[in-house]
């Protein structure tokens, strides 16, 4: 067991964990919060995406030891209901998710992509998009909702 | 939780109805009005009216994330003629809903929103009744407006007359539990041409919470107290447990071993300890030797296995007679479909609390009543002192490993005597829930010398879609129950083509055959969405595409020259129209059927790569015909997620296996659709029949997805795909030997 400090959505944490604990666990069952969630433990779906310093990363395979003393954001940080991420909006304008579980990938992923390539392009966003899972099919919405977070940072 | 503390609760509380368990208050009007029994045929199960005369609509069916609450919400607000905002759609919880079947073959609008259409209608009959006392106005000279009635001398309000009250007022109850429970009443609901809320493309209410992160899902309920559990699968098909080393979790905080017979699970207090317990655990299990067959020889074992049941629900003429009589031109093909999983997006999670005398489950199962009283029996209590409290979970679209979850999270709380929460890994959602059967399909016809068709004979042959119920009201049908002993008994069904072809002489069959192991198996089969429809329509539509081909006719001119149902034409001619379908270039494909009374017909447009064998399907139009569109957004949303689920199940899914277990455990080993592959667009067409009440759409555009895409792909390239999934190394290997 050791102490690992980092910053959680502007809030200074520290937990009590085995280096080897996925930050997952951390942020679920020592710090309670709800928002990324488990899909495969295996960093094959992107459920449990975070931002590291400004990086999507699957929080289910990164070791807490590896968060220590850097800024995690998960998608309760990355905006709110009242000053929404502009993929936020847009997902909510298209009302884009069904079951909703696969959020956290799409969501995450894609804002740390606009932010690299803000102009990228259909052919660039799908293969950038590649690896994360949803199981309700909804990429054609999800697609139209990137799109128009394109359109709204131009 | 008590009806009454939802009497005075706000409706905008995804997340809060779980926190308010904990701590209900009472509605003090509620209270000294009495409350009547939660039963059918009580107005008050269905509606009630909140002080400040806002909507609470009790459904004992739920939205599995298509939207089906908001339809609902439309339905009510129509009848009762209150505003869309003011009516909250309650769902799903067994102590303020009856049992309408849950999530349940597509009849969330079509059954559950008659129902409720009945209730509001009788509601505001009642009301106005009530009104017209208190103002001394015939009912005739009322009028409602957004819940105030108003006449010549006045006005008052639903929330006057019965706010944070009962009714008080009995309906008809038909006396049928689960999907086709319904009411009769004196009301009479409004007439389509009335309708200002029904018809309206209103969104959904589910997605900001979504999207920020601000709600509950199942895998975030908490219970003061709780332990963390995993339950350990067996490592094969058939297995029995001969030992369990405790020892080897010894140094693992808190953890602990639950185990019955060949059930054997995990507590710890957190989390991470719970997880690495199940890894760590060091367990002997004896297994039966090579239970299934070669993953190669699959179909060929269900060709030749032995039939337990047969039906014929189409039959017309002679078929045999006229596939025989001279001069005739034979066509043939087999089809086949492999295990598919319900692979939902997260493993299944569920949270009990069983005590000596009650128990409360939480769980994302789509049939919570149907949870409660497999619990009940499972953990020994009368079925009124189990609370099960649905909570939206990662995805449901059938018997899902989530009636597994909550069944375990029942048994190990009382093994333990404490409240438990349960969540699967990875290859417990893939590997271990109930899978979609596999099946060969059989098709001949005889074409005369005109190109007439003259007979058809249509052939299903699988395992049952319900070797496993579609519910979880009985414990052998859950993992738990089969692990400590119980022994399923299913039924058996599989299912033929829906379609209304005019051919003269005309049967369609199924046959199902015994399951490959009775019991705990990853290979039990039961209800995945449209059951066997995607497996049948794969064959059946491109069988009719091969006719036509035969017949030297156009596909949709085919289709049209037999169809009988004037709307399944309309579906068909619909989509050609709106694809332009005869100047499409090569890679187009149609396919049409009909489910449960809504019909559908896709053209699929195709590009494939012979290099790589990669298909993509690039565009889609859909003509969607449900009857009475409820609200044109979401019901177009939902035919988006059938089109791409169905098109991940035909090119990429498939269940892998060996002789003794299942290798598909995860992403990797059971692939599915990603965005590279995803269609760039996806047309809907919606014919909208207002005085046809709504049938469902939750699954009939999956089914012919499959049978569209390898249609398309002929047309591309000449060769038949017979075989699904389409996966790159499939369409290779088909190429190359064309």
């Amino acid at each position: 067991m050791a102490t690992y400090r980092f910053t959680v959505d502007g809030k200074r944490v520290s937990v009590d964990a085995q280096p080897e604990m996925p930050l997952l666990y951390a942020l679920r069952g020592d710090l309670g919060l709800d928002n990324p969630h488990f899909g495969c433990g295996l960093a094959q779906c992107g459920a449990c995406t975070v931002h590291l310093d400004g990086e999507a990363v699957r929080s289910c395979v990164l070791p807490v030891s590896a968060a220590a003393n850097k800024t995690v954001t998960t998608i309760a940080g990355l905006g709110t209901p009242e000053k929404p991420h502009p993929v936020q909006a847009a997902y909510v304008a298209e009302g884009v998710p069904q079951c909703g579980y696969c959020i956290n990938g799409w969501v995450m992923t894609a804002a740390a992509l606009l932010k690299k390539n803000p102009k990228a392009t259909d052919a660039e966003l799908r293969d950038g998009l590649a690896g994360l899972k949803c199981r309700c099919g909804t990429h054609v919405a999800i697609m139209r909702a990137i799109k128009r977070a394109q359109t709204s940072q131009a | 939780m008590d009806r009454r503390a939802f009497l005075q609760m706000s409706f905008k509380t995804s997340g809060a109805l779980v926190v308010s368990f904990a701590a209900p208050s009472f509605d003090a009007i509620a209270q000294a009005a009495g409350k009547p029994p939660l039963a059918p045929g009580e107005l008050d199960s269905w509606i009630a009216v909140l002080p400040n005369g806002s909507v609470q609509a009790f459904f004992g069916k739920m939205d599995m994330g298509q939207g089906l609450d908001v339809g609902i919400a439309q339905v009510v607000a129509e009848e009762l003629d209150v505003g869309f905002d003011k009516v909250a759609v309650l769902m799903g919880d067994t102590a303020t809903s009856c049992n309408q079947g849950g999530a349940s073959g597509s009849t969330g609008m079509s059954n559950g929103g008659r129902l409720l259409r009945r209730a509001a209608a009788e509601a505001r009959r009642v009301l106005l009744e009530r009104g017209s006392e208190k103002l001394g106005t015939p009912v005739a000279d009322l009028r409602v407006e957004d819940g105030v009635i108003s006449g010549p001398k006045g006005k008052t309000s639903y929330a006057e007359l019965v706010g944070g009250r009962y009714f008080h007022h009995q309906v008809e109850w038909n006396k049928q539990v689960g999907n086709p429970m319904d009411i009769s009443v004196p009301a009479k609901p409004k007439a389509p041409a009335d309708y200002k809320v029904v018809g309206k493309p209103l969104p959904r209410r589910d997605v900001a919470w979504k999207v920020h992160g601000t709600g509950k899902f199942i895998t975030d309920v908490r219970v003061p107290g709780m332990l963390h559990a995993r339950v350990i699968r067996p490592p094969r098909a058939a297995c029995s447990l001969r030992g369990v080393d405790e020892s080897s979790i010894k140094g693992i905080p808190g953890a602990r071993v639950v185990r019955e017979k060949d059930f054997v699970a995990v507590v710890a207090p957190k989390e991470w300890d719970a997880v690495r317990a199940a890894r760590t655990l060091k367990l002997d299990w004896e297994h039966a030797s090579n239970p299934f067959p070669a993953m190669d020889a699959l179909h060929d074992h269900i060709r030749s296995a032995k039939v337990v049941k047969r039906e014929e629900p189409v039959k017309k003429g002679d078929v045999e007679a006229a596939l025989k009589a001279p001069g005739v031109r034979l066509i043939e093909a087999e089809f086949e479909w492999p295990f598919q999983s319900h692979a939902s997006m997260g493993p299944a999670c569920a949270i009990a609390d069983v005590k000596a005398a009650s128990c409360t489950v939480w769980t994302g199962s789509q049939k919570p009543h149907y949870t409660r009283d497999g619990v009940a029996k499972l953990v020994g209590l009368p079925q009124e002192k189990v609370h099960a409290i649905w909570v939206p979970g990662p995805g449901s679209y059938g018997r899902n490993d989530a009636g597994d979850a909550a069944m375990d999270a029942a048994f190990i709380s009382k093994a333990v005597g404490k409240p438990v929460r349960v969540q699967g890994m990875r290859a417990d959602g893939t590997a271990w829930d109930p899978k979609a059967p596999a099946s060969v399909h059989k098709v001949r016809a005889a074409l005369d010398a005109s190109g007439k068709v003259v007979a058809y004979d249509f052939l299903a042959k699988g395992f049952s879609r319900q070797a496993i119920a579609t519910n979880e009201s009985d414990p052998a049908h859950s993992l738990v129950g089969q692990a400590i002993g119980m022994t399923p008994k299913g039924n058996e069904i599989l299912g033929i083509p829906a379609e209304s072809y005019g051919f003269e002489n005309k049967r369609l069959a199924w046959e199902t055959i015994a399951p490959l192991v009775v019991g705990c198996s990853p290979l039990r089969t039961s209800h995945f969405r449209d059951p066997a429809g995607p497996a049948v329509h794969f064959a059946s539509e491109q069988f009719i595409d091969e006719l036509a081909r035969a017949a030297g006719e156009d596909q949709v001119a085919f289709r049209l020259k037999y169809l009988t149902n004037p709307r399944h034409a309309a579906v068909v001619k619909a989509v050609a129209e709106k694809a332009n379908w005869s100047t499409l270039p090569k890679g187009k494909g149609i396919a049409f059927a009909e489910r449960g009374g809504t019909a559908v017909a896709v053209i699929a447009q195709v590009e494939v790569d012979r290099n790589t064998g990669r298909i993509w399907a690039r565009r889609f139009t859909v003509a969607h015909d449900c009857g009475l569109v409820v609200n044109p957004l979401i019901l177009t949303q939902t035919i988006e997620g059938n089109v791409v689920q169905g098109l991940s199940r035909a090119l990429f899914e498939q269940v892998r296996f060996d002789r003794e277990s299942v290798e598909s455990v995860d992403w990797a080993s059971y692939p599915i659709l990603e965005m590279p592959d995803a269609p760039e667009s996806i047309d809907v067409v919606l014919i909208d029949r207002p005085d046809v009440a709504p049938t469902g759409a939750g699954e009939p555009s999956l089914r012919i997805i499959p049978a569209a895409v390898a249609n398309a792909f002929f047309d591309a390239t000449g060769v038949r795909l017979r075989k699904a999934p389409m996966n790159p190394e499939r369409v290779k290997a088909a190429l190359a030997k064309a």
